[in-house]
């Protein structure tokens, strides 16, 4: 790679970056060449670095205000939103945060869906991702249990009750993780220090899934290897920053307009009662970020077979690169399963929906069906389509469908060298 | 090499890696039983509770260990409807005899059995409770009827201290 030949201009620099080459590194960082026809789906990973460095801030600034107390907690985010300087401010921030957190993730995904970004050679990147939104949402639950209201409660007793459905140890397992015999103020202590601690793994897998990134480069919306550095690339900077900064501006519109304009649109009015270990609110509901597996759970009449489902749903993805068996990697080349792609959107999209309505009558037939059909979409359709699809023909590189699509290699490249 | 030496070497590798797993065993332990019950949360374990104001149809509900405990003063309608169920019909067989010694009160944990949801008094199916949350049915005895929960509410070790008073736990 080029970029080891790096060398400071000045003297300073180079007598620094011979002790440590973090000059280096930041050289491999702006001129990481990059596909020249990543569309903004690809602005979604600068986007959730954005995200997650704003819930650091905004979570260590309420840390400083916070009291994780069952006695306690409820009043100190009253306090906060009312009595602390800016305190509903970094507050709401940092609860909108959380679902924007989420929504920007789920077009993260979906774009690797899309454009196979989780094949070989990216498996490693895939996977390191997964482990980040599991870890994504084991945060914003604790962090939701935090306020100590009665979806924070009660949201608890249901998620922790989940392990009972484990034969033999399940009861213990519960037992062990509230502390007591029921959700108390050791949960309490235990999620907030859990909640605290999870940002920075994520942090630290971010860097593992940018360095993994960064040994095969960027899929693309051909989704063909490329050579880089080559025409088909431009240097992260200033053109990739450029593009992701714009996009980010975009995202920032929305996250505004929660954070000023609607910030308890998408919490639940349940969450301003303190918490009531003698009341059930009548109809409990994750966040929505949630409800597809919320209701991938309710749809199986089986505790035990439901978390299973529940959890087997979010696993499956950790395998996806083994499930799908076609080598193309974009659905642009895909007939077939470009058509599948929008079915299974379609499919946890209407999960979401089911999740959010009480589980009886045809809501529950809808889960159950659309439960079926997201596994039968990764482990019958995706393994057998790859070999049953005639898929189009892949262009050579990026710059020839743009210079005129001969699928000849040398009329392709003549092309190209008489243009230059 | 002499085989006498090798073999040495790897008898000193498996004792240093076992008692080393021993060690890092005896460190962890501490670290994960540092989260169960601790012991003021263990000295919580019994509650009296006077139920002398209790007329019959109606449901006291005390919190014994942080869990809602339903005493109920069963009519006698309702203790005939839970004594004539046949056992095929139950998710969970259990006895109403068994449940309920005396059968005029019925205590047992507040708690659905399915994911820990409180279930709502003379409600659902069978006239007896049922949980708002997955919707479990379950009958004037606490017994599972119908929805997701696996088992009966569960009945917690109780007695009566004097007529008027029930001590739980």
């Amino acid at each position: 790679m080029s970029d080891h030949d790096y060398r400071p201009k000045s003297k300073v620099g180079q007598w620094f970056n011979d002790r440590l080459p973090l000059l280096t590194l930041a050289n491999h960082l702006t001129d990481y060449p990059t596909p020249k026809n990543l569309n903004y789906w690809w602005t979604f990973g600068g986007i959730l670095t954005f995200c997650l460095i704003t819930q650091i801030v905004t979570g260590l600034t309420l840390a400083m205000h916070y009291i994780a107390h069952a006695d306690m907690a409820f009043e100190s985010v009253e306090h906060i939103m009312r009595d602390v300087n800016y305190g509903w401010l970094i507050r709401y921030i940092h609860a909108n945060g959380a679902s924007m957190f989420f929504l920007a993730v789920y077009i993260h995904i979906f774009r690797s869906l899309f454009y196979g970004s989780y094949k070989s050679p990216r498996e490693i990147i895939w996977i390191l991702g997964i482990i980040i939104y599991l870890l994504m949402m084991a945060a914003a639950f604790m962090g939701y249990v935090l306020p100590w209201g009665q979806m924070s409660f009660w949201g608890a007793t249901v998620i922790t009750n989940l392990f009972s459905a484990i034969p033999l140890v399940g009861e213990g397992i519960v037992t062990w993780l509230w502390g007591g015999y029921s959700v108390d103020n050791p949960t309490l202590t235990r999620f907030f220090t859990l909640h605290y601690l999870i940002p920075f793994l994520i942090l630290g897998l971010v860097v593992l899934h940018i360095w993994a990134l960064h040994v095969p480069g960027n899929n693309n919306p051909v989704g063909i290897d490329i050579k880089k550095p080559s025409k088909d690339t431009v240097p992260f900077h200033p053109y990739i920053v450029i593009k992701d900064g714009f996009a980010l501006l975009m995202f920032m519109i929305v996250f505004a307009f929660f954070v000023f304009y609607a910030p308890n649109i998408l919490g639940h009015a349940d969450n301003y009662i303190e918490a009531n270990p003698m009341v059930t609110p009548a109809h409990i509901v994750p966040e929505w970020y949630l409800l597809p597996f919320y209701a991938i759970l309710r749809s199986v009449p089986d505790k035990l077979l439901g978390v299973v489902a529940m959890l087997s749903a979010i696993l499956i993805l950790a395998v996806l690169p083994w499930l799908d068996t076609s080598k193309i990697r974009s659905a642009v080349f895909r007939p077939l399963y470009k058509q599948f792609y929008w079915i299974l959107v379609a499919d946890v999209l209407i999960l979401g929906y089911v999740g959010a309505m009480p589980a009886e009558g045809l809501y529950l037939l809808i889960a159950r069906v659309a439960t079926a059909y997201y596994f039968l979409h990764f482990l019958v359709i995706l393994p057998v389509l790859g070999f049953k699809e005639k898929t189009l023909p892949v262009p050579l590189s990026i710059t020839e469908p743009v210079l005129g699509g001969s699928p000849n290699l040398a009329a392709a490249r003549n092309k190209e060298s008489k243009i230059e | 090499m002499s085989e006498k030496k090798t073999e040495r070497r790897d008898f000193l590798f498996t004792a240093t890696t076992a008692v080393g797993a021993v060690g890092a065993a005896a460190v962890v332990w501490p670290m994960i039983d540092q989260m169960n019950p601790d012991a003021s949360v263990k000295a919580l374990a019994s509650t009296e509770v006077d139920v002398s104001s209790l007329t019959p149809g109606n449901t006291l509900t005390v919190l014994w260990r942080g869990k809602p405990v339903f005493i109920r003063r069963r009519t006698q309608e309702e203790i005939d409807e839970a004594r004539s169920v046949k056992m095929e019909d139950l998710i969970h067989p259990e006895k109403d005899e068994d449940r309920a010694k005396n059968p005029e009160w019925l205590v047992m944990l507040g708690v659905c059995t399915h994911l820990g949801c409180v279930p709502l008094n003379d409600k659902g199916d069978y006239n007896g409770w049922f949980c708002p949350c997955h919707g479990s049915h379950y009958d004037t005895s606490g017994r599972i009827r119908k929805g997701p929960a696996p088992w009966n509410m569960e009945v917690p070790k109780y007695e009566f201290v004097n007529e008027n008073t029930i001590k739980i736990g």
